[in-house]
């Protein structure tokens, strides 16, 4: 490496609620180095105060999301050389959610929409009764199986255009998570779900921008699980009406 | 803000207008070759049933459509909600029912009618 | 703060809603001049002779552009919406519609 290379210009989002500005750090450069690693040198050597959220390290609690150069990513499975623009990089608190502190934003919002979106799984049985039998190769299952491994990191809320513009959207991460339980034959009340989903702020405000799907950190597919929930509500309403 | 009714009736009339919107393109491209004259519009239009309904039909789906666009619009640019975005999305509706009516009969109506 | 958000359907999406809103702005003008016909077929008559300029007539092949994209860009979101079609089988289903669109408008009007 040459001695220009050793060290990276980071600005780093400072500041409480609304009021904010970058600030800039140099940090020393390694050959392997994510931008979370980053974020954790500044904290650890530079500035003390410097407040942000992460716990696994390894792509699995989604805790770590933040903004980097203006694009929303899973900070501990970013390799910085994949995202460095002329020795520099832009690190922010995630889109489309009310900031704490720093790169600490407030995840309230963002798991009440999973809620409201009728997220909570309710057990068709209980313990007492017999195991249903699942085919993993039932069509149904299929597509439940395609939204589970969300980790919540809410990038593609932070993503997505329609949450920016419309507050009550309930946001893809909310809205997968719904079309997975519809299809889950385990979950109790299945057209509870398209209820909770055709609301003012239901799935039908979707643009299908697909940014969520193009953001997403674990190729999920939001934006199709969005466009099933709207084809069976769509199914609903038409056979209501005959 | 678009509930389910609201996002039904906007691909609805969509549905609607997909062929009207082809029949219409089409017309307009037989249409100018030659030049325009209102003449030339009326002597094609007025008296006919096929069109009033053709055009009738397209002004009120368009009217919907364009007024439920407009609202989603309005809502994710200005912030604008609740009464006063209803208001202005069905005022939009009827505004453009109304001039949209206007023409349809302007062109389709047989002469002396109304 | 910025958000690098340009890909195919994001871009998609901004014709569509341009497309739309600048159609919905054109209607009431488009109305206006139609209903010109029964109260005053003279000024429609002058208004379509200063149509037929240049000028005018480029802005009227972009707005039968914008209805195109806008029809278009709306039955590629109801069939996506709607048809439990692979995402290529999509593609592929708009791509010839469109190509077909071409095809029998040329056709049209080598025709009349």
């Amino acid at each position: 490496m040459t001695a220009q290379n050793d060290t990276l210009e980071v600005s780093v989002w400072r500041g409480s609620g609304v009021a904010g500005q970058f600030e800039t750090f140099e940090v020393p450069a390694q050959d392997n180095q994510t931008i979370l690693d980053v974020v954790s040198w500044i904290q650890h050597y530079a500035d003390a105060t410097l407040t942000y959220r992460f716990a696994c390290r390894v792509g699995m609690c989604g805790s770590c999301a933040m903004m980097v150069n203006g694009r929303p990513r899973w900070t501990c499975r970013t390799h910085v050389k994949k995202v460095l623009n002329g020795g520099k990089v832009e690190i922010g608190p995630l889109r489309n959610l009310p900031i704490i502190k720093d790169l600490a934003v407030d995840m309230d919002p963002f798991f009440d929409k999973w809620v409201a979106a009728g997220g909570v799984h309710t057990p068709s049985a209980s313990r007492a009764d017999p195991i249903p039998a699942i085919d993993p190769g039932d069509h149904s299952r299929q597509v439940a199986s395609a939204g589970i491994e969300c980790i919540n990191c809410s990038v593609c809320y932070a993503a997505c255009d329609t949450v920016a513009g419309n507050p009550e959207y309930l946001g893809p991460a909310a809205l997968q998570r719904a079309w997975t339980l519809y299809n889950d034959a385990k979950h109790e009340d299945r057209t509870d779900i398209l209820a909770a989903v055709s609301g003012a702020g239901g799935c039908h405000n979707c643009h299908s921008m697909g940014s969520c799907t193009v953001y997403c950190p674990n190729d999920l597919d939001p934006m199709s699980a969005i466009a099933g929930l709207k084809r069976e509500t769509a199914r609903g309403f038409l056979r209501r009406r005959k | 803000m678009l509930d389910l009714r609201l996002y039904m009736l906007q691909r609805i009339t969509a549905l609607i207008m997909a062929p009207l919107t082809l029949g219409h393109i089409a017309v307009i491209i037989y249409a100018v070759q030659g030049g325009l004259s209102a003449a030339e519009i009326l002597g094609r239009t007025q008296g006919s049933v096929f069109w009033f309904l053709f055009y009738g039909s397209f002004v009120l789906a368009v009217a919907v459509h364009a007024a439920i666009g407009l609202r989603v619009i309005l809502h994710e640019w200005t912030g604008m909600t609740g009464t006063r975005l209803a208001a202005l999305t069905w005022g939009v509706g009827l505004g453009l029912f109304v001039m949209g009516s206007k023409a349809v009969i302007a062109v389709t109506w047989p002469v002396g009618l109304p | 703060m910025r958000v690098a958000r340009v890909h195919p359907l994001w871009l998609a999406y901004v014709l569509h809603r341009v497309s739309g809103l600048a159609l919905a702005l054109f209607l009431p003008l488009h109305f206006w001049v139609l209903s010109l016909a029964l109260t005053q077929p003279e000024r429609l008559d002058a208004f379509l002779n200063f149509a037929d300029q240049p000028l005018v007539k480029l802005a009227e092949f972009g707005l039968i552009f914008l209805l195109a994209v806008h029809i278009f860009g709306g039955l590629r979101l109801m069939a996506m919406e709607w048809l439990p079609w692979s995402a290529p089988q999509k593609t592929l289903a708009a791509g010839a519609l469109g190509v077909a669109f071409v095809i029998s408008g040329t056709f049209f009007l080598q025709v009349v």
